[in-house]
């Protein structure tokens, strides 16, 4: 069975072979090829070598070249700061006042230096790997992107005490959003995940996510040709589990702060589920903690397929050894094998 | 009390700051604004950060009750008013990191509570260091989001003890909630797991004078 396959298996609701398991490495290509990650995301051609050697190393099924998250604001002129141990972040915000989103206007895919490079990425990994593995490409939702746009303060402000401009706001990030994501698919990506982690209960409170958040998430994902996994990042999905069944994904991520199993259940047959490893933890794991996570994480939501496995948070800190990322794959290979014993 | 605080809860949750401010004025017939503070205003908050805590508030309405409350409480009590609660210096970072909304929080409960501190935006480790030598901060408040800005509070640990200073870290944030035995290998004194917590840790780190044993 390939990667693809038994993807395509968990996600039909089927037990394939194994457990699917998804090593969001973004940054780990860079120890791989000895870059800084400042070097290693300045060209794509390091990307692709980079989740290759990854995949290779590790056996997992899937290809994440995912760049930063910093680099969706690139494109409406923000900048980014890059660390030596950590993910790029967005510096200082683009809208300084709230009336700038008045005049705001969504940037062209093609107009952006960063987004052409992380398509090109997806496009050679595309013609390296062909249906071998899904390739997952990256949209931050329109309604969380603001945190990078202009600040969370100010942008919960907004959203409490200006709906006129969040709703425009939110109608340019729409556009912008099913944009990137339906560029990424053109190029090869296999599905989009649909990071979104101030639609989570953690940020806001569900009768408000009803208004707003979900309605969002709505008119985007309609806008997206190709499957779509909703994330929220760490973020509480639990109290409004069923708002994000209703949107039709394919995949729902996990936070590490959740129950699996309960969460397991509430989406069986109708979504996979895809976590939840502790990725801040994972620091700190040895070799056998990490096989026991693993084992526990199975033994909740393995059953009947509709499972991934994967951290909780979307990305593996740089800090998570090679010792820990071998442990983690080789016990999914280990003890993620169906037809699971009862 | 307990009804003006459901009543003061309820209010900040529907952001109502008019029925808030109703509420405070009222009470300030027989209480003093730090009393007020004390007895309505901290207790309210507090329950509001164990919700969120619990997953049954969410973040959003932390920070506009946090926000509400030290609109409040400046009105009544200004920042330099010697009815604030005597307490050691004390001041609030954001380390490396542009997410400030977890200091906002904590900053706004901590001035609702009655207390006050230096605000000392986002600094790197060295600026820290020196800012906390030049105005004799014995309470350091530090809030992140990235797990590499939360491992840099072990090398501001280490360059503070280096400088001699009896600093008492108090952090937060994102990395320390998902990972509960983090703030211990960092050096910190302490951790909150929401800003409720952080103002009962201040309490405690007041009494000791800033580092907890």
């Amino acid at each position: 069975m390939t990667s693809l396959e038994r993807v395509q298996a968990t996600l039909g609701h089927r037990e394939p072979d194994r457990v699917p398991l998804f090593l969001m490495l973004t940054m780990h290509g860079a120890k791989e090829l000895g870059l800084t990650i400042r070097e290693y995301f300045a060209k794509a051609e390091r990307v692709v070598e980079g989740q290759l050697r990854l995949r290779a190393k590790y056996g997992h099924d899937c290809l994440c070249p995912f760049f930063y998250a910093a680099l969706e604001v690139e494109a409406w002129g923000g900048e980014v700061v890059f660390r030596e141990d950590g993910p790029a972040n967005s510096g200082e915000p683009i809208i300084k006042k709230p009336e700038q989103i008045l005049e705001l206007a969504p940037p062209g895919i093609e107009e952006s230096t960063g987004l052409c490079k992380a398509l090109r990425a997806i496009e050679m990994l595309k013609s390296r790997l062909g249906e071998e593995a899904p390739i997952i490409g990256v949209a931050i939702g329109p309604f969380s992107l603001p945190v990078m746009q202009m600040g969370f303060e100010p942008y919960l402000d907004l959203m409490y005490e200006r709906a006129d401009l969040f709703e425009r706001l939110m109608w340019v990030n729409e556009v912008f959003s099913a944009n990137w994501a339906n560029a990424q698919l053109d190029a090869g990506a296999t599905a989009i995940c649909y990071f979104d982690p101030v639609s989570s209960t953690t940020i806001t409170p569900r009768d408000r996510f009803t208004r707003t958040g979900l309605q969002v998430a709505q008119r985007t994902l309609q806008r997206i040709h190709g499957p779509v996994a909703v994330h929220l990042a760490s973020g509480r999905c639990l109290p409004i589990l069923e708002d994000l069944i209703e949107l039709g994904p394919a995949v729902i991520g996990v936070g590490p702060l959740e129950d699996l199993a309960t969460i397991k259940a509430a989406c069986r047959g109708r979504a996979a589920v895809l976590g939840n490893l502790n990725g801040v933890e994972m620091c700190r794991w040895s070799p056998q903690q990490a096989e026991t996570v693993v084992r526990e994480a199975l033994a909740k939501a393995a059953s009947g397929g509709g499972f991934i496995l994967s951290d909780g948070h979307g990305e593996i800190p740089f800090q998570v050894t090679e010792e820990v990322l071998m442990a983690i794959a080789s016990a999914a290979r280990r003890w993620g094998t169906y037809p699971r014993e009862p | 009390m307990q009804e003006a605080i459901d009543l003061f809860e309820r209010a900040l949750l529907n952001l109502d700051r008019v029925e808030a401010g109703r509420i405070l004025a009222e009470a300030s017939a027989s209480l003093t604004p730090m009393a007020m503070a004390a007895t309505i205003v901290a207790p309210a908050l507090e329950r509001i950060g164990n919700a969120w805590q619990n997953g049954d508030a969410a973040l959003s309405e932390v920070y506009m009750s946090g926000r509400i409350c030290e609109e409040l409480i400046d009105a009544i009590l200004p920042p330099a008013d010697p009815g604030r609660i005597a307490q050691p210096k004390m001041a609030i970072t954001v380390l490396r990191d542009y997410h400030m909304l977890g200091k906002r929080i904590v900053y706004a409960v901590l001035r609702s509570s009655g207390y006050e501190l230096l605000d000392y935006g986002r600094a790197s480790v060295d600026e820290l260091v020196e800012r906390v030598l030049e105005d004799g901060v014995k309470i350091l408040l530090i809030s992140t989001l990235m797990y590499p800005s939360a491992l840099e509070v072990k090398e501001l640990r280490a360059k503070l003890d280096r400088a001699g200073a009896e600093v008492g870290i108090l952090v937060g944030g994102a990395p320390f909630n998902m990972d509960r035995e983090l703030w211990r290998s960092v050096g910190a004194d302490a951790m909150g797991l929401d800003a409720a917590e952080a103002v009962s840790l201040v309490e405690q780190m007041t009494q000791a004078g800033g580092r907890l044993a």
